[in-house]
C-alpha cells in the first residue's frame, strides 16, 4: 500500500496543471469560482480548447480521439479540471452517448457523430425521463412506430437538460408495445431540427432554465439512426447510466467550492471577527472536509481496482450518494456564510437587462442562494440516492 | 498509488485470519475474559510463534521489520475477532515508545523479550484532569543525582494491570499543560512506591489506575529526550490511533456482516425482514459508513510514518473523526436492526458495539479531533 503518486504520475499532474493555468480563459475561471451562469459559448469554446490539445475525450479509444491514459491518469486529469476550476465537459456527448455509439453504434454513426461530439460541434441532450417515467424509467411511453425506412415518434420527454441548445437528442422510445417493459425499448438518435419537435423550458426553483420538456408529434426518424438492435435499448441505457456514475463523486468540484467557502468566510464578519474565526463554523467546515477526504480515498480505491480490471460498478453508487451529500452540504454552508444577504436574490444573467446594476449586498454573495436551491438536484438526477441505495442493497448486500 | 497488500502481507493476513477464526469463537472469548489476566496467555504465545509480536521491530532485535500496514492487518483481524490480548498496549504503544525513543541498549534488552512474548508493557500517560489533552501532565519527575524520583497518578491505563513494566510520562519542567518539560520513564510494575488497581472496562478489556509516591528510577530508564518527550508521545499516540482505526474497521465490518445476515434470515410477517426497503436502505447507509471508515483507516495507516508532522497530525485526526462517527452509527444501527436480541449479553453484536464505543473515547473522541482539525485549518489546502 502506498498513497503516493509515482514520479510519472506526479509529472503528469504538473503537466495538466500547467496546461490548465495557461489555457483556461480567466473569464470562465472567474465564473466558475463565483458560481455564475456559464453561457453556451463558454462551454463550446472550452471544449474546443481541450480538443485542440487532444484531451477532449481522454477516456475514448485512441482511434476516436482518446488518450490511452491509465485509470489513475484519467482520475488525475478529472481532478485537476475540477479544481482549476474548469467547466465539466458537457456530459451528454462525451460521457453518455459517445461511449454508447463507440460500443454499439454502426461505423456510419461513429464517423458521423464522434468527431463532432469531441469538438462540441453538435450539442447533445438526453431523452430518457418522462412525466410518468422517473425512477421507474422502463415504464416510459414515448412510442416509435415503424413506417417504411422511418420510425414515427410520438410522446413527451422531460427534465431534458439544456435541450434549448441541442442539435441532437439520444432518446429511449418504445418500439414494441406488447413486450415486457424493459424488452420493447430502442435507442434512437434524433436530429432536433426535425419537424414535430417542440422544446418548452421549465424554470427551476433557483430561477434557472437548465431543464426542458420536449414534445414529439409525428417526428420522423430514419431507421439508420437507431443504435444497435431494435428493442435492445434498455441494455444500452444501463451501460450508459453505469458510465454516468463513474465521475459523479465530484471530489475536485467540492474541493474548489470549499476553498471558495473559506475565502467568503474570511470576508464575512460576525461581530468584530471574520466568520472563519468562529469555532463553530470552522468545525462545520472541518466535518465536511473529513467526509470529503474519506470520499476521495474511496474514489482512489475504486480507481485502483479499475486499474486491476475489477468492475467498479456497485461501489459507484456509494460515490454518487456521498458525493451528492457533500456537494449539498457545502452549498448549505455557503448559504449560511452570507447570512441575511441570502435573500437578496439571484445571480444576474448576462442576458438579463438589469445586469449592469450593482448587486445588493456584497458581490461575493451573489448567486449562492440560487446555487443552494439548484444543488438539491444532485441527489435526484442520475438515479436518485434512494435508487442508489436499492442498487447497493441488491447488488452488494444481496438483500 | 496502490491499495493492494504485498504477497507477504497477504500471507500474514491469511495466517492471522485462520488462527483467529479457529481459536477466537465467541464462547472462547467469554472464557478468555475469565482468565487471571483477562486474556489468553496461550494465544499470546501463539502470536509470538507466528511472529506477530515482532512485526514493527527491527530484525536486529528479533523483529520482522514491518511497518504500519502490517500493524493494520493484525489490528483489523483483532477487531473482527474482538480479541482481548494487549497488542495495542505492548506492541503499538509500549513498543512504539521504545523503538522510536529508547536508546539502543534499552531496545536490545527489552524488545527481544517483547517479541518472544515474555514482556508486557503499558503506556501510563492520561491523568484524572487531562481528558484528551496529551500535554496535560501533572505527575512529576525530580532529578536526584543520576536518578529520577516520580510522583503522581495515572488513569485508564489500557492493559495496565497485566503489564510487567509501565512507560510513564512525568513533568520535569514547565506548567501543567505545557508541551515542553515532559519526560518518559520506564518503571517496573512492582517498583517500591508504585501501587495499582486493575479493573475491567465496558468493552471486556482491562485497565488500571496507578499511583506513584517517590518511585526511584535510574538514568537508564529515561526514554527519549528528558523534558522533551512530547513529540515522541504525539507520534506514538498517532500510531496507536491508526492501529485503533484498523481494529474499529474490523469490528464495524463484523457488525455490518452480522446485521446483513440477520436481515436475510429473520422472518416477520412471513418474509425475511431484509425484504423491507427501510431496512435495506439502513444497511446500505451502514455500508457507506463502513467504506468511508475503511478509506480513512488506510489513509491513517499510510500517513503514520509521514515526516511532515502537520500533515500526519491532520490525517490522523480526520481518521479518528471518521472512525468515531462511523463506529457510532454502525454500532447503533446494528443493535436497532437486530431488535431485542441485539440487547442481550449472550449475543455478539452488543460486544462489538461496546468495543467501537470504547475506541471512540481512546486518545480523543470524534469531537475532540474535529475541533483540533478545525484549529489546524482543515484538510483542503488553499489553491
Amino acid at each position: 500500500m502506498d498513497l503516493r503518486f509515482t514520479p510519472e504520475e506526479t509529472a503528469f499532474r504538473d503537466e495538466v496543471r500547467t496546461f490548465l493555468r495557461a489555457a483556461l480563459p480567466e473569464s470562465i475561471r472567474r465564473k466558475m469560482i463565483e458560481g455564475r451562469h456559464l453561457a453556451k459559448e463558454d462551454l463550446v469554446g472550452w471544449q474546443r480548447i481541450l480538443n485542440a490539445k487532444g484531451w477532449a475525450v481522454p477516456h475514448w479509444p485512441v482511434e476516436w480521439g482518446g488518450t490511452n491514459w491509465s485509470p489513475v491518469r484519467q482520475y488525475i486529469y478529472r481532478e485537476e479540471l475540477q479544481q482549476a476550476p474548469a467547466p465539466d465537459p458537457l456530459p451528454f456527448g462525451v460521457n453518455m452517448v459517445g461511449p454508447v455509439i463507440i460500443a454499439f453504434g454502426s461505423e456510419a454513426q461513429k464517423r458521423r457523430h464522434l468527431p463532432r461530439i469531441a469538438n462540441l460541434d453538435d450539442w447533445w441532450c438526453q431523452g430518457f425521463s418522462e412525466p410518468g417515467a422517473g425512477s421507474d424509467l422502463a415504464s416510459l411511453k414515448t412510442a416509435a412506430r415503424r413506417e417504411g425506412g422511418h420510425y414515427i415518434v410520438n410522446g413527451q420527454k422531460t427534465w431534458t437538460t439544456l435541450a434549448q441548445y441541442a442539435d441532437w437528442m439520444f432518446c429511449l422510445a418504445r418500439t414494441d408495445q406488447a413486450a415486457k417493459k424493459q424488452d420493447g425499448i430502442s435507442f434512437l438518435l434524433i436530429d432536433m431540427k426535425t419537424p414535430g419537435i417542440t422544446v418548452r423550458p421549465i424554470t427551476t426553483i433557483d430561477g434557472g432554465q437548465e431543464v426542458n420538456e420536449v414534445f414529439f408529434d409525428d417526428v420522423r426518424v430514419p431507421i439508420e439512426n437507431r443504435v444497435g438492435e431494435e428493442n435492445r435499448g434498455w441494455d444500452y441505457a444501463k451501460f450508459l447510466l453505469g458510465n454516468e456514475r463513474s465521475g459523479i463523486a465530484r471530489v475536485g468540484v467540492s474541493k474548489a467550492r470549499l476553498r471558495r467557502l473559506r475565502e467568503i468566510a474570511a470576508l464575512e464578519r460576525v461581530g468584530d471577527k471574520p466568520l472563519i474565526e468562529d469555532e463553530r463554523f470552522r468545525v462545520k467546515i472541518a466535518a465536511i472536509e473529513v467526509e470529503l477526504k474519506a470520499l476521495e480515498m474511496t474514489q482512489l480505491r475504486v480507481v485502483a481496482a479499475e486499474r486491476r480490471g475489477n468492475r467498479p460498478d456497485p461501489a459507484s453508487s456509494i460515490l454518487k450518494i456521498k458525493g451528492s451529500e457533500i456537494q449539498q452540504a457545502i452549498s448549505e454552508l455557503l448559504l449560511e456564510a452570507i447570512g441575511p444577504y441570502a435573500v437578496a436574490g439571484e445571480a444576474p444573467h448576462e442576458e438579463d437587462e438589469r445586469w449592469n446594476e450593482p448587486p445588493v449586498g456584497h458581490d461575493w454573495a451573489t448567486g449562492l442562494a440560487p446555487q443552494y436551491f439548484n444543488m438539491r438536484k444532485v441527489s435526484i438526477y442520475g438515479g436518485s440516492n434512494e435508487i442508489q441505495k436499492n442498487i447497493i442493497a441488491k447488488a452488494i448486500l444481496g438483500l | 498509488m496502490d491499495f493492494e497488500l504485498s504477497e507477504e502481507q497477504r500471507l500474514l493476513n491469511d495466517s492471522v485470519e485462520r488462527l483467529l477464526t479457529d481459536r477466537y469463537t465467541f464462547d472462547a472469548r467469554q472464557r478468555f475474559m475469565q482468565e487471571p489476566l483477562g486474556f489468553s496467555r496461550e494465544l499470546w504465545r501463539r502470536y509470538a510463534e507466528l511472529g506477530l509480536l515482532g512485526l514493527p521491530f527491527k530484525e536486529e532485535y528479533g523483529g520482522v521489520g514491518g511497518g504500519p500496514v502490517e500493524t493494520m492487518i493484525v489490528m483489523e483481524a483483532f477487531g473482527r475477532a474482538l480479541a482481548l490480548e494487549p497488542f495495542l498496549a505492548t506492541i503499538v504503544l509500549g513498543g512504539g515508545c521504545l523503538r522510536l525513543g529508547a536508546t539502543a541498549e534499552l531496545c536490545a534488552s527489552l524488545i527481544p523479550k517483547i517479541v518472544n512474548g515474555h514482556l508486557l508493557l503499558a503506556f501510563a500517560h492520561a491523568e484524572r484532569q487531562s481528558r484528551y489533552d496529551l500535554a496535560d501532565v501533572a505527575s512529576t519527575a525530580r532529578k536526584d543525582g543520576s536518578n529520577y524520583v516520580l510522583d503522581g497518578a495515572k488513569t485508564l491505563i489500557v492493559h495496565g494491570d497485566c503489564a510487567d513494566k509501565l512507560i510513564m510520562s512525568a513533568r520535569l519542567a514547565g506548567e501543567r499543560r505545557d508541551q515542553h518539560g515532559i519526560g518518559l520513564f520506564l518503571v517496573d510494575a512492582d517498583a517500591a512506591g508504585l501501587s495499582r488497581r486493575g479493573y475491567p472496562t465496558v468493552d471486556g478489556l482491562r485497565a488500571a489506575e496507578v499511583t506513584l509516591a517517590g518511585v526511584r528510577v535510574g538514568a537508564e530508564a529515561v526514554i527519549g529526550e528528558p523534558g522533551n518527550a512530547f513529540p515522541l508521545i504525539a507520534r506514538v499516540v498517532d500510531a496507536a490511533i491508526a492501529a485503533l482505526a484498523a481494529e474499529a474497521v474490523g469490528a464495524m465490518a463484523a457488525l455490518h456482516q452480522l446485521t446483513v445476515d440477520y436481515l436475510k434470515t429473520r422472518k416477520q410477517f412471513g418474509v425475511p425482514i431484509g425484504s423491507f426497503q427501510v431496512l435495506q436502505h439502513r444497511a446500505a447507509d451502514m455500508l457507506i459508513a463502513l467504506e468511508q471508515a475503511r478509506s480513512m483507516c488506510m489513509l491513517a495507516t499510510m500517513m503514520t510514518d509521514e515526516r511532515d508532522e502537520v500533515d500526519r497530525c491532520k490525517a490522523i485526526a480526520a481518521a479518528k473523526v471518521q472512525i468515531g462517527r462511523s463506529g457510532r452509527f454502525i454500532g447503533q444501527q446494528a443493535i436497532q436492526l437486530h431488535g431485542g436480541i441485539g440487547m442481550t449479553m449472550e449475543y455478539k453484536v452488543g460486544h462489538y458495539f461496546k468495543r467501537v464505543t470504547a475506541i471512540d473515547t481512546l486518545f480523543g473522541d470524534a469531537d475532540h479531533h474535529l475541533a483540533k482539525l478545525a484549529r489546524m485549518g482543515g484538510l483542503v489546502d488553499a489553491a
